[in-house]
C-alpha cells in the first residue's frame, strides 16, 4: 500500500493550496485588466484587516454570512438545497421594520430587541414554510419554489416599500428612520465600553447573536433528538421513516428553522447597521450564505471561518475599487466565486499531486 | 386579433432564450450531471458576445465569442463533476458567482461605462429575417399577418432555436449518442459495463450544454438587447431549469414550460397600467411576479412528483 499524508496534515495542507490557487486565478485576472496583482493583494488584505474600522466592516459582513450560512447548513442537513435564503431574509427584514417602527419610539432596544428577532424569525419562517410544504406534501422541487419565492419576495418587497411603507417626501423606496432608542449597540460603543478604542463601522451587538446562534446550532443538530432525527431524514429518508420520523412534518419544520435563521440577517442590517428598511438590503447575502455553508461543510465553526473569509473578501473588494478605480468593486465576488470552485467542487484536485510531492521529498 | 399575434410574437422572442438554456440543462442533467450553472454560463456568454460584437462589429463573432466562454465553463464544471467527483451543486453557485463578478469587473476594466459594454451598431447585432413571400403572403386573412409577424421578422437565432429543438429531441431519443447519454443518467455502471466510457458522454453533454448556454446568453445581449448590461440574465438560467424540472426532464414538455414562461412574460408586459374589470390597476410588481408565483402553482398542483434521472447529482467511480 501506498503511504498516504495522515488526515490532519490533509485537512490543513489541501485548503491551502486551494486558496493559493484560487487567489493565483484571481492574480491573473487583476493582471488581464493590466494592474499589479501583488499591490491589489495588499489592498484588499489591507482592506479588510488593516485598521479598526475596516475590521468593523468585515465582522460586519461576516455577521450577515453567519446567519446565512447557517439557514443554509441547517436545511442541508435534513436533505434539504434551500436556496431561498435571499428571499428569507429579505421578508425577514419586512418583519424588523414591523417592530422597529410600530415599537420603536415606546420601548428601549433590550425590551425591543426578542420583538425583533421573533418577528424576524417568524416571518422568514412564514416565508420558507410554503416551499417546505409544497415539497413535503406535493413532491414540488424545494430548489425550484425557494428560487420562485425570491423572486416573489423581491416583488413583494418592491411593492411593499415603494407604495405602502415608504416614508412620505422621501424619494428612494425606503421607511422612516427608526425612533433613535430602537438601534442595538454599536461593536466600537460596545469596545469602548471594555476600554478598547475602535473606528466607528457598522458592526453590532448582532455579531454576538450570530455567535450564540452557532453554539445554539450545534446543541441543537448534535445533541438534540430533532436535530439527530433531521440528519437521519438528510442522510436516508426511508431509514428515517421506518425508524418512525414523520419525514413531511420534519421536512417542513426545517424548512421553517432555516427560513427563521435566515431572517435573522435582518436583524444585523436593519436594526443595527441601517436604521430603516430599504429595497435589496440583503446585498445577496443568502447566496453567500450557500457558498458559506458549503465551505463551512455545514458546521458553526467551519461556517463562522468561512464567513470571515468572504467577509473580509466583500469589504476588501469595496476597498480595493476605491483604491484602485480600475478594478470593479465586484472583485469580491470573482475571488468568491474562484474559492468556491477551488475549495468546494475541485477540493481533491491536488490530494494526489500533494502525496507525491511529499514522497519524492522523503516526507513520508 | 391583433393582440394575439403581437402576444404570440413576443412569446416567441422571450421563450427562445429560456428553451435554449432549458435545453443545455436537460442534456447535462438527462447525462447525470445537476447544472444550476446555467445562469453564470448564459451571463458570462452574454458579455463576451457583447464584448466581441462590439469590438469586430460582426454579430457572428460574438455568437462564437458567448459559445467559447460558456462552454470553457461548461468544461471546468464537467471537470470537477466528472474528473474530480466534487459536488455538483457547489461547482455550479461557484460559476454563477464568479459569472456575477468576472463581467462588471472585465467590462469596467474594458470599456469603463459601469460595467456595460458599448451599445451596438445594427451590424454588430442580430436583426429581424424578413422571410421570402411576406409581402405576398401578408395580404391572406388571419394566416397573413401570423405569417408576416410571427413566422417571419425573427432573428435569426430563433430559427435556430426552432432547428436545434427537433434536433435534439431526436438526437435524445432516437440516436446512439442519445441512448448513451440517458443511460449514463441512469445507470452508469451498465453502460461502463458495455465498454462505453461514462466520463466521455458525459463531458460530450458538457460540450452540447456550453454551445446551448452561449446562443442562449448570445441572445440576450445581441438579438434581444443591444448591449451587456450587468446582472442582464435577471434569473432566467435558474427559469430555465425550472423549466427542466416542470417538464420531468423531458424535451418536449419542458419547451412548452419554457413558451409558457414566455407568455406569462410577455403577458406581463402588456398588462402594467391596465385597469382589468372588477379588479382595478394591478400593482405592476405583482404582475412582474405572475411568471413565479404561477410557476409555484403548476409546479403544486399539476405535476405530481418530479421523477429525475437516477444517477444524477451522483459521481461516477468505475469499480475496482
Amino acid at each position: 500500500m501506498r503511504p498516504t499524508l495522515t488526515r490532519h496534515a490533509l485537512a490543513i495542507l489541501l485548503p491551502i493550496l486551494n486558496i493559493g490557487a484560487a487567489f493565483l486565478c484571481a492574480g491573473l485576472v487583476v493582471l488581464a485588466i493590466g494592474e499589479n496583482p501583488f499591490n491589489a493583494l495588499g489592498v484588499l488584505i489591507d482592506g479588510a484587516f488593516g485598521g479598526s474600522d475596516v475590521i468593523g466592516y468585515t465582522l460586519y459582513y461576516a455577521t450577515d454570512y453567519i446567519f446565512a450560512g447557517l439557514a443554509v447548513a441547517l436545511a442541508f442537513h435534513g436533505g434539504l438545497f434551500n436556496i431561498g435564503a435571499d428571499g428569507q431574509a429579505y421578508l425577514g427584514g419586512l418583519g424588523v421594520a414591523l417592530a422597529c417602527l410600530l415599537l420603536g419610539d415606546r420601548l428601549p432596544w433590550p425590551l425591543l430587541l426578542p420583538v425583533a428577532i421573533a418577528a424576524a424569525m417568524g416571518f422568514g419562517a412564514a416565508w420558507a414554510w410554503l416551499p417546505g410544504y409544497l415539497q413535503a406534501r406535493t413532491g414540488s422541487h424545494v430548489v425550484v419554489t425557494t428560487i420562485m419565492f425570491n423572486f416573489i419576495a423581491n416583488a413583494l418587497m418592491n411593492y411593499l416599500l415603494v407604495d405602502v411603507l415608504i416614508a412620505p417626501g422621501q424619494e428612494s423606496p425606503q421607511t422612516r428612520e427608526f425612533a433613535a432608542g430602537a438601534a442595538l449597540p454599536m461593536l466600537h460603543e460596545m469596545a469602548a465600553g471594555l476600554g478598547i478604542t475602535m473606528a466607528p463601522s457598522p458592526a453590532n451587538l448582532s455579531l454576538l447573536l450570530a455567535l450564540g446562534a452557532c453554539v445554539l446550532f450545534q446543541l441543537y443538530v448534535w445533541r438534540s433528538r430533532d436535530g439527530y432525527a433531521l440528519r437521519v431524514m438528510g442522510t436516508n429518508p426511508g431509514a428515517a421513516r421506518y425508524a418512525g420520523i414523520r419525514v413531511g412534518r420534519k421536512t417542513i419544520f426545517a424548512m421553517c428553522l432555516s427560513g427563521a435563521l435566515a431572517g435573522l440577517v435582518a436583524i444585523n442590517e436593519v436594526e443595527g447597521a441601517n436604521h430603516h428598511l430599504a429595497t435589496g438590503f440583503t446585498g445577496g447575502a443568502g447566496f453567500i450564505g450557500l457558498a458559506v455553508a458549503l465551505m463551512g461543510r455545514n458546521k458553526p465553526l467551519g461556517i463562522c471561518l468561512s464567513a470571515l473569509l468572504f467577509g473580509a473578501l466583500t469589504q476588501g473588494g469595496t476597498e480595493l475599487s476605491l483604491e484602485i478605480p480600475k478594478i470593479d468593486r465586484d472583485m469580491g465576488l470573482v475571488i468568491e466565486g474562484l474559492i468556491i470552485l477551488f475549495c468546494g467542487a475541485l477540493q481533491d484536485v491536488f490530494r494526489r499531486p500533494l502525496t507525491r510531492a511529499c514522497e519524492a521529498l522523503g516526507w513520508i | 386579433m391583433d393582440l394575439i399575434i403581437s402576444l404570440t410574437d413576443s412569446t416567441l422572442r422571450l421563450g427562445a432564450p429560456l428553451i435554449l438554456a432549458a435545453l443545455a440543462g436537460l442534456l447535462s442533467e438527462r447525462s447525470g450531471i445537476v447544472d444550476i450553472g446555467l445562469e453564470g454560463k448564459m451571463l458570462a456568454a452574454a458579455f463576451a458576445a457583447a464584448a466581441v460584437a462590439s469590438i469586430t462589429g460582426s454579430a457572428w463573432a460574438g455568437l462564437a465569442a458567448g459559445i467559447g466562454v460558456s462552454i470553457g465553463l461548461a468544461l471546468i464544471h464537467g471537470f470537477a463533476a466528472i474528473t474530480c467527483g466534487g459536488n455538483q451543486m457547489i461547482s455550479g453557485m461557484g460559476i454563477n458567482i464568479l459569472a456575477a463578478g468576472l463581467t462588471p469587473v472585465l467590462g469596467t476594466a474594458w470599456f469603463d461605462q459601469g460595467g456595460q459594454t458599448p451599445s451596438l451598431a445594427a451590424a454588430a447585432r442580430f436583426t429581424p429575417v424578413s422571410l421570402p413571400l411576406t409581402e405576398a403572403l401578408g395580404q391572406i386573412p388571419v394566416l397573413g399577418p401570423l405569417y408576416a409577424r410571427v413566422v417571419s421578422g425573427q432573428v435569426a437565432l430563433v430559427y435556430l432555436t426552432l432547428l436545434l429543438l427537433p434536433l435534439l429531441a431526436w438526437v435524445l431519443a432516437r440516436t446512439r449518442f442519445g441512448l448513451r447519454l440517458r443511460a449514463v443518467g441512469e445507470n452508469p455502471h451498465a453502460v461502463d459495463t458495455a465498454g462505453i466510457g461514462v466520463a466521455r458522454v458525459r463531458y460530450l453533454a458538457a460540450l452540447c450544454n456550453g454551445a446551448l448556454c452561449g446562443i442562449a446568453g448570445a441572445y440576450l445581449s445581441t438579438a434581444q438587447g443591444s448591449a451587456f448590461l450587468p446582472d442582464m440574465t435577471a434569473g432566467k438560467g435558474f427559469l430555465a431549469l425550472a423549466a427542466v424540472i416542470f417538464g420531468r426532464w423531458r424535451v418536449w414538455p419542458a419547451c412548452f414550460a419554457c413558451l409558457l414562461f414566455g407568455a406569462t412574460d410577455a403577458l406581463q408586459a402588456r398588462l402594467q397600467g391596465v385597469s382589468l374589470p372588477g379588479i382595478g390597476e394591478v400593482p405592476v410588481q405583482m404582475i412582474q411576479a405572475l411568471p413565479y408565483i404561477f410557476t409555484v402553482f403548476v409546479l403544486a398542483g399539476f405535476v405530481g412528483k418530479a421523477v429525475a434521472p437516477k444517477a444524477i447529482g451522483e459521481p461516477y467511480v468505475k469499480s475496482r
